[in-house]
């Protein structure tokens, strides 16, 4: 059980698309305008994921290893186009505001990612997870990113007013402002895990020191 | 003049790279070097054209058929389709430029920019010149983003960067000082 629970929680952080693999950038930058926007993209990809991910690992057996790329990619377009369709039918704001970005889901990193390396090598149940995981982390990331722009250029949170005009940086929300936050968010979980290393180092060394200082009471 | 408009429009005003955020994986991909980055570029300069040419065609196809919702789906397999036999005609027929451009075709495959590209001149509804000319200024502002960055990117290996600002975070936010220059030319076509 405990397996089946990290096949779905590693694609959130110790693997996160986002931060840690660094796919699927386009979408990414382009589509946090808003944390609204970011979440609608995130789900419309966490979608086209995970069916993508259980058809391909339930034809693994019988597609020919040669021509797998071109099979798996028309099964993400089929899902693509589905996930297209009913955006336009039932969310129709969004799917205007997410424009070009929803057909360039096909060619999202994350998902053919996933879908060679996971999903045509492990059975239905686990690529449900792992797709499952992966979309969670993605959306939790343009969540994140989409929240921290909309908050610094809007001073908004999910359209729930926060501090208002008072720090109004327009840029934010423009082009330059989406790969400034993702910097500094990158260097900012960077900063994390070196911190994390650098303690792990000095307890090891700690250790260490203990066991050569016993060695040598011993020695005495 | 509207074909230049169009031209400049999709190098400059709205760069495909820093201001639509299309091929960004490339972009950060094999932008360390300046020589990879302008064999890349080129590279994409001459697929993008070449594949806008045949989406265009296949687009009128397909709206005669009254089928446009299979936009996605036959793009991106022809897309997939034509690199790989533009890879292996040039592997036949001219080695010197399969030497130059090889290693990149493949992965020009998942370079949204080009499918990117087939869909804004399909829901434009640009005439034939008119998206092979948006294609050209997408290809070459691709190209000149590229260039810009790497050369950048080269300077910044000589550089004390803060440990955890290296790789990745330095890049983005020399990206984002990039794409506020390129913000300047908003407003230059209206």
């Amino acid at each position: 059980m405990s397996s089946k629970l990290s096949e779905f929680t590693k694609g959130i952080i110790k693997d996160n698309p986002t931060y840690v693999q660094v796919l699927g950038m386009c979408p990414t930058l382009a589509t946090t305008t808003s944390a609204k926007n970011g979440l609608g993209m995130g789900l419309a990809a966490t979608a086209v994921l995970v069916m993508s991910n259980v058809v391909i690992s339930a034809i693994r057996k019988t597609v020919p290893e040669k021509i797998r790329i071109p099979i798996f990619i028309t099964v993400i377009a089929t899902f693509v186009t589905i996930v297209d369709l009913l955006m336009h039918a039932f969310t129709y704001d969004l799917w205007k505001t997410l424009g070009l970005f929803i057909p360039l889901i096909v060619v999202n990193c994350i998902i053919m990612g996933r879908a060679e390396a996971y999903a045509s090598k492990h059975g239905v149940v686990d690529s449900l997870l792992d797709g499952l995981g992966m979309g969670v982390g993605f959306t939790l990331s343009l969540v994140l990113l989409g929240s921290i722009r909309e908050l610094f250029g809007n001073g908004t949170i999910f359209d729930i007013t926060i501090w208002g005009k008072a720090f109004n940086m327009f840029v934010m929300i423009l082009p330059p402002g989406a790969y400034l936050t993702l910097g500094l968010l990158a260097a900012l979980f960077a900063a994390i895990s070196i911190n994390k290393e650098e303690r792990a180092k000095k307890v090891a060394q700690a250790q260490q020191a203990q066991q050569t200082q016993q060695k040598a009471g011993e020695v005495k | 003049m509207r074909l230049f408009l169009i031209l400049l429009s999709a190098m400059l005003v709205n760069n495909y790279v820093f201001v639509r955020f299309l091929g960004i994986c490339p972009f950060l991909g094999v932008s360390k070097k300046t020589s990879t980055a302008v064999g890349m570029g080129i590279a994409v300069v001459f697929v993008l054209t070449m594949s806008s040419a045949i989406s265009w065609a296949l687009d009128l196809l397909l709206v005669r058929l009254g089928v446009e919702f299979l936009r996605t789906i036959v793009f991106i397999i022809v897309i997939a389709t034509f690199v790989q036999f533009v890879e292996a005609f040039l592997k036949k027929n001219n080695e010197t430029l399969y030497e130059a451009l090889g290693i990149y075709l493949p992965l020009i495959t998942t370079n949204c920019i080009i499918l990117g590209v087939a869909i804004v001149n399909s829901l434009a509804k640009y005439t034939f010149f008119e998206a092979i000319f948006n294609a050209l200024g997408a290809g070459f502002g691709f190209l000149l983003a590229l260039v810009i960055f790497s050369g950048i990117r080269e300077r910044l290996e000589l550089y004390d960067v803060p440990k955890p600002f290296l790789n990745l975070p330095i890049s983005m936010i020399t990206a984002s000082l990039l794409s506020l220059a390129f913000m300047g030319f908003q407003g230059m076509i209206k």
